[in-house]
């Protein structure tokens, strides 16, 4: 049976085209995650699958449930980690837990020994009386995602689950995350646009504009840009390139001062060019290609560095905070 | 219904738990009428002195700062919303399974139930004001703060359901406070205002808040004066095409208002995306 699934799904704001027709599946018990840059259309999807937005056109189920005539339904077996936090500062981790718990009605006899549960797998049991002021960004991600886990969802959504957060924090909360799905059989549906975020996926849907361009596994995807990468510099790159493509069958491309071209087995590939090739080489290197690669030949563009506006994002949530109280 | 029912209660508990464990806010919210009373007891009442036969300017006023109080309070119901909207949390309490008619009903249930909570605690002062809190006072106070606190309550919701910030909000909540504020005779009887002024005061909604309460604590001694009155001294109530509204009149005017607000306000809510 399958978690989500979604036909051609259109989310227009005005003339923005936030999401263009995206179809696709997630069987139960999957990893699927959506690559790609910000402003591509993951979270508009997200908040379609999560009842929080009407789409302009088209159909989505999340557990079998129409996400437009079902919402009850649809909310009471999801659970949430949004890109933002949705955590009331002024109340306790407990607290905190609590307004979910009643709110999504989780039974009395349950509520305690599920909060203890989540509590001490993400490590908070001990702060469960600290307000949350006192939080630092990866402890508000950890209670965040027990949050989403209190009331048994058989989705859990992520959206950009480790945005802002530090590599180690980050790994912390990726052992978090597939731990859980260990235990709970959950269905995980998440969002990044950090590569390496995306190898955890077990599918990964590659978004751009709106669209999805590929939808594979990880490796499946890297397969289909050719093979193993070669960077190779010379003292005459044209040369190169021209002897290269019609000697070898490659498609190299000069790139940054470099002749760079994919090649299937590439560690074989290499012994036999170094052998033959005329021209003076002045470096070689070889990689397996990585879903930035993959993104890059699919969509013929780089995933925009989103470094400097989450930042600039940052130093304005900061902003807001100080100014807010 | 449930869902409904859930929203309502758990969102009321949680505005309840935040003014519970927000000191400044709980001390402000008590410092502010306190400030009033003192302020402008010291300064009018020497000058004023007794209003008519049997009202003193204290008696008169203060009436007029609990209603002022559970103004303030009940548009505290709106802030919120807007606060959480801007902190995120607004967010877990939109995906959650509870319906946004129960949210707002229960922001509204909560702001009230906090001005209903500072009423009685604004009541300790009544002995300095020459008044006496009875059990009957209480019985006819309880209800009449309730309908006009909810009515308020969701004038602030509505304003805030649309309000992306606090800033925003701000600056319409000052622009609405203080001339329903001043001109509901809170301060002064509107009967002494001129006629200009006398019709502003009766189209603003509060004033009849401020009557209903002060009908309540002034009771007979409102009613005497206003017979009264064209004899010696002013009238102290609310006349309304030579009719001289009763405290269940003024109450009806604001659960009537309360009922289109408050449908207004769930309306615009659940309309959000």
């Amino acid at each position: 049976m399958d978690s989500i699934t979604v036909t051609d799904l259109v989310k227009h704001y005005g003339d923005y085209i936030a999401v263009n027709g995206i179809t696709f599946a997630v069987p139960k018990g999957e990893i699927f995650g959506f690559l790609g840059p910000n402003g591509a259309g993951k979270t508009t999807t997200i908040n379609v699958l999560c009842t929080l937005i009407k789409p302009t056109a088209g159909a989505a189920t999340v557990n079998g449930y129409d996400v437009h005539t079902q919402r009850s339904e649809v909310r009471r077996s999801i659970g949430l980690v949004f890109q933002e936090p949705t955590l009331d500062d002024y109340l306790t981790a407990e607290q905190n837990l609590l307004f979910h718990a009643y709110a999504y009605g989780v039974p009395r006899a349950a509520r305690k020994e599920r909060m203890r549960e989540l509590l001490t797998l993400v490590e908070l049991w001990d702060k469960r009386k600290q307000k949350i002021r006192t939080y630092s960004g990866g402890m508000r991600r950890r209670l965040e995602l027990a949050r989403g886990l209190l009331h048994h969802p058989d989705v859990l959504f992520l959206d950009e689950p480790t945005l802002g957060l530090d590599p180690q924090t980050r790994r912390r909360i990726w052992d978090y995350i597939l731990d859980l799905r260990e235990r709970e059989q959950l269905t995980i549906f998440l969002t990044t646009h950090y590569m390496d975020e995306a190898e955890h996926c077990e599918r990964i849907g590659i978004i751009d504009n709106g669209e999805i361009v590929a939808l594979d596994t990880p490796d499946r995807l890297k397969d289909a840009v050719g093979g193993d990468l070669v960077t190779l510099k010379t003292e005459d790159n044209a040369a190169a390139k021209r002897e290269l493509h019609e000697q070898y069958r490659v498609q190299p491309q000069i790139e940054d001062g470099t002749v760079q071209f994919a090649v299937p087995h590439g560690d074989e590939f290499l012994p036999k060019l170094l052998r033959s090739f005329s021209q003076r080489i002045v470096s070689i290197g070889l990689r397996r290609p990585t879903l930035d690669d993959v993104f890059l030949k699919l969509t013929g563009h780089a995933i925009r560095n989103d470094e400097p506006s989450t930042r600039q994002q940052m130093i304005e949530t900061v902003a807001r905070r100080w100014g807010g109280r | 219904m449930a869902e409904v029912y859930r929203g309502l209660w758990v969102v009321a508990y949680r505005e309840l738990l935040r003014f519970t464990q927000d000191r400044p806010r709980m001390v402000s919210s008590f410092a502010f009428p306190l400030m009033f009373l003192l302020i402008f007891g010291a300064g009018f009442s020497n000058i004023i002195g007794t209003l008519t036969p049997g009202v003193e300017f204290m008696m008169f006023m203060y009436p007029g700062i609990i209603a002022m109080s559970v103004l303030t309070n009940s548009l505290f119901a709106g802030v919120s919303i807007v606060w959480d909207r801007e902190f995120g949390f607004l967010k877990e309490v939109l995906v959650a399974p509870i319906s946004r008619t129960g949210v707002v009903l229960g922001k509204a249930l909560g702001g009230s139930m906090v001005a209903l909570g500072q009423t009685i605690v604004l009541l300790a002062l009544a002995p300095f004001m020459g008044l006496t809190v009875t059990p009957l006072l209480l019985l006819k106070l309880i209800p009449t703060v309730a309908i006009v606190s909810l009515c308020l309550s969701s004038l602030g919701i509505l304003v805030a359901s649309r309000m992306r910030s606090q800033q925003g909000f701000q600056v319409v909540i000052q622009a609405l406070i203080f001339p329903l504020i001043f001109l509901a005779g809170v301060f002064f009887p509107i009967s002494s205002t001129p006629d200009w002024l006398q019709v502003i005061s009766k189209i603003n909604p509060l004033t009849y808040g401020v009557d209903a309460i002060r009908q309540v604590f002034l009771g007979d001694a409102l009613a005497a004066a206003t017979a009264a009155s064209g004899r010696e001294g002013i009238a102290l109530g609310v006349t309304l095409f030579d009719h001289t509204m009763s405290a269940g009149e003024d109450l009806l005017v604001m659960a009537l208002l309360g009922i289109v607000l408050m449908s207004a306000a769930i309306w615009a809510f659940s309309r959000q995306e």
